[in-house]
């Protein structure tokens, strides 16, 4: 577990320096920021502000995904506006039904913007902030009452949104409780426009900071695409698609000088030993030693240039602290993307001293190639946006 | 006067011949009873899932997932399909709606079109014509059952099993004319021999499997007789496609909620009128409600597809008119020539063009008024909800009083809803 989180911390204190936290941590709104390129697109930083509106503890929201905060009552509709946001790398406001830690749901204003590397158009980071909503626009929307009077009236209803966070302190209250199940079942509750600025306002704070901390690492971010992503940039949505597979296996592009890697699994880097860094850019040669079998290796070749799948059983060598060999039963295939040509190979590694024949488990084949039937998956929209 | 039109079938079953088949020991490895015996698949028991869990997309491939994408690419590297789909272009058409096209030359058959009837939703099975017990074996990917033990809180898996005739499974078997990566066909209770109509058991098992893959891109369809259904053996269809379909972006208007906390909406500024339903007590609530649904629109003899999205939470209901009006000569050619016969895919969004001309020209107001035509129109469209809520037990009075309008919206990023509450409305008349 801590393993994770220090790769959480890892890749946010890289980009943005150490003294980032502070930073961030002075502002007084309510955000988070996601990584889009660790697997699961856990959030890896929150804001005091955030914590406090959730009931949260750091470690507890830290790796975590935004969806933890979401509950049976929050509007499917709105959710799926989200993902397809991160899908597409675009920006998003919406009205958002969230569950604090003690399961009271509250209503905010989400609005999440992507952040760009500077140089390589790629986006490094999601940054989304939450402004509660008091509910007041809702209720000049119903009619000719004198904002007086809409506190009685209406207090029954927006008590527990704007006093929500005194809902679940005061446990002898079963008049909010009562009321709180209305909440969760409004339809929708809309932001006034002052909430919308500071949503705004929030956000571009937020961003001028990343901004000015990415300069003192020299890799600098920015709330606008400058560039378009380079060719073996992979979108960050398609990412987020492959980090879901937990098996181990690259993609390599084949329309680039020898057909490097660019995309390595978790898994893939715990098998072999190396960082994410060593493998990248690099053609899979160099897992293969001494003894590997040069007649496999032309088999391999001979199958990539006639853009066909194959197995083969190899001797690869890790980069592991035995720096043991291993037998690599070893399976790649071309991936087409929305064009219908081929973008890229797939290589799945499965260690064959592992494979394990469980009763209860998948056959490890049937496991092996629904790796390349998820990245197929994946890779089939990736680049699919509407415009 | 008997409806017909004449339409060249989809090829779903290598063992698919238009019209009667050969009978008798056919050494095919079948599931009749000449091949049955021999019969071994690995066998999937979901577990009794009440409510649906939250499903997180960034949460890691599902043990189903796994083992229909595993088995799909092992039959496709066999060669089992008959054509690589992932070599067909695809793109969103530009547009508001992201309607989604694919130029699929080889998904339809060169052969003369058979004749469908289309005026009768419900019609009795027929042994002679094509089914789903004589697909080969090789095009069964596993069983898939739910477990009929309440206390089951695991999912039981066993790699190969032989299958237990008398236990009347289902079976999930490729489709080798497929849209997408990963389509399937959901077959439930195989060897009983159900007729294309929908029943309560089967819907339930068609969400249990959505739910079970727990993956919002995974989504399954069905499609009445009438409404495009290429073989009357009861079967659903599903398939991976990683973005949303213009259906699921559309917005919606809250009509009616069934007292087991079904939310029944209409959907709103989308080609075809249909019905949405979600939420619910429990998955059964849910499923029970959009199965009195579609049975009263059998009964009534209304064509319609089925749309599961979601993972299982949001069930669209599309009645809809195309076949009839093709029968009664009441389409254009134009709209004819392009050969796109909207079932329940296409009423989505996704439309698959066999012709360039067509995908080259493909554009939002084209899919936009192919969709019109397919529709029920208004009249008609209050007319079968009005018998719907009937048959569901509901008074058909929509609440649209004034400002208490309650509009989903998802279409603008930057829009915001009114708010509806009740509660609120209550005090402010007793004051």
């Amino acid at each position: 577990m801590s393993l994770t989180k220090s790769s959480e911390e890892d890749s946010f204190n890289g980009r943005y320096t150490l003294w980032i936290k502070e930073a961030l941590e002075e502002l007084p709104h309510n955000f988070t920021i996601t990584d889009p390129f660790i697997s699961g697109h856990p959030i890896v930083f929150a804001s005091l502000g955030f914590l406090k509106m959730t009931g949260y503890s750091l470690e507890e929201v830290i790796g975590r995904n935004g969806k933890v905060f979401q509950g049976p009552k929050t509007n499917r509709r709105s959710i799926m506006e989200i993902r397809e946001a991160i899908r597409e790398e675009r920006s998003v406001m919406v009205s958002l039904l969230n569950y604090r830690k003690s399961g009271s749901p509250f209503w905010m204003l989400f609005h999440m913007c992507p952040v760009f590397g500077r140089d390589d158009g790629k986006v490094i980071n999601f940054v989304a902030v939450q402004v509660p909503i008091s509910g007041q626009e809702h209720h000049r929307k119903l009619g000719d009452m004198s904002s007086d009077h809409s506190e009685l009236v209406f207090g029954s209803c927006r008590r527990e949104v704007c006093f929500g966070s005194f809902v679940h302190q005061n446990q002898a209250s079963p008049m909010e409780c009562v009321d709180e199940q209305g909440l969760e079942d409004w339809e929708h509750c809309e932001a006034s426009e002052s909430e919308k600025l500071k949503a705004v306002e929030a956000i571009n704070n937020v961003l001028s900071i990343l901004t000015r901390y990415s300069e003192l690492s020299g890799r600098l971010v920015c709330g606008k695409r400058y560039c378009l992503r380079g060719v073996d940039c992979l979108s960050s949505s398609l990412v987020i698609s492959l980090g879901r597979i937990k098996q181990s296996f690259v993609l390599t592009n084949p329309c680039l000088p020898d057909m490097p890697i660019i995309y390595a699994s978790d898994a893939f880097l715990t098998l072999t030993g190396y960082k994410r860094q060593e493998v990248l850019g690099q053609n899979c040669r160099f897992l293969s030693g001494v003894d590997t079998d040069s007649s496999v290796l032309y088999e391999m070749k001979e199958c990539i240039l006639k853009g066909q799948s194959c197995t083969v059983q190899i001797l690869n060598y890790s980069n592991r602290k035995d720096k043991s060999s291993f037998w690599n039963l070893l399976h790649i295939s071309p991936v087409r993307n929305a064009s219908g040509k081929t973008a890229y190979f797939v290589g799945v590694q499965v260690e064959a001293s592992c494979r394990n024949t469980e009763s209860k488990e998948l056959r490890p084949e049937t496991r092996q190639l629904s790796v390349v039937g998820a990245v197929r998956v994946a890779v089939r929209s990736s680049l699919m946006v509407t415009c | 006067m008997l409806l017909k039109i004449k339409r060249v079938p989809t090829v779903v079953s290598n063992y698919q011949k238009d019209e009667t088949v050969e009978e008798g020991g056919c050494g095919r490895n079948c599931l009749s009873k000449c091949c049955i015996n021999g019969a071994r698949l690995p066998l999937y028991t979901c577990k009794n899932l009440d409510k649906f869990v939250g499903e997180k997309l960034e949460s890691p491939v599902t043990f189903l997932e796994s083992l229909v994408l595993g088995e799909w690419e092992d039959r496709f590297q066999r060669g089992l399909f008959r054509y690589d789909v992932t070599a067909c272009e695809t793109k969103v058409i530009p547009g508001k709606y992201g309607f989604i096209a694919q130029l699929n030359e080889g998904r339809h058959l060169k052969k003369r079109p058979t004749e469908f009837r289309v005026d009768k939703v419900l019609q009795p099975f027929d042994g002679n014509k094509f089914n789903f017990t004589k697909v080969g074996q090789e095009e069964l990917l596993f069983q898939f059952e739910a477990s009929n033990n309440d206390d089951d809180s695991e999912l039981q898996f066993l790699p190969s099993i032989p299958l237990d005739a008398d236990n009347s499974p289902s079976v999930v078997a490729i489709n080798v004319s497929p849209i997408e990566y990963g389509h399937v066909l959901l077959i439930p209770r195989v060897l009983d021999c159900l007729p294309q109509r929908i029943d309560h058991k089967s819907l339930l098992l068609a969400l249990q499997m959505a739910a079970e893959a727990a993956n919002p891109y995974f989504r399954l369809g069905y499609n009445s007789l009438g409404a495009f259904a290429t073989i009357n053996h009861l079967h659903f269809q599903a398939y991976y496609f990683a973005m949303q379909f213009p259906i699921e972006k559309a917005s919606s208007l809250k009509i009616n909620t069934t007292n087991n906390g079904v939310k029944i909406s209409k959907l709103l500024n989308y080609p075809v009128r249909g019905l949405l339903f979600e939420g619910g007590n429990s998955i059964n609530d849910l499923s029970d409600t959009v199965s009195d649904a579609s049975v009263c629109l059998q009964n009534n003899n209304i064509p319609f597809n089925i749309l599961i999205s979601d993972s299982g939470k949001q069930i669209f209901l599309l009645p809809q008119c195309y076949a009839e009006k093709q029968a009664l000569g009441e389409v254009s050619s134009k709209l004819l020539d392009t050969q796109v016969n909207p079932a329940v895919w296409e009423m989505s969004g996704h439309m698959v063009l066999k012709r360039k001309e067509d995908y080259e020209g493909a554009s939002e107001e084209k899919a936009w008024r192919l969709l019109a035509e397919v529709s029920l129109s208004e009249e008609r469209f209050k007319e079968v909800n009005t018998m719907i809520f009937e048959a569901i037990g509901l008074s058909s009075h929509e609440e649209e009083e004034g400002e208490e309008l309650e509009e989903q919206s998802s279409m603008n990023g930057g829009s915001f809803i009114r708010v509806h509450c009740p509660s609120v409305k209550e005090e402010a008349v007793s004051n």
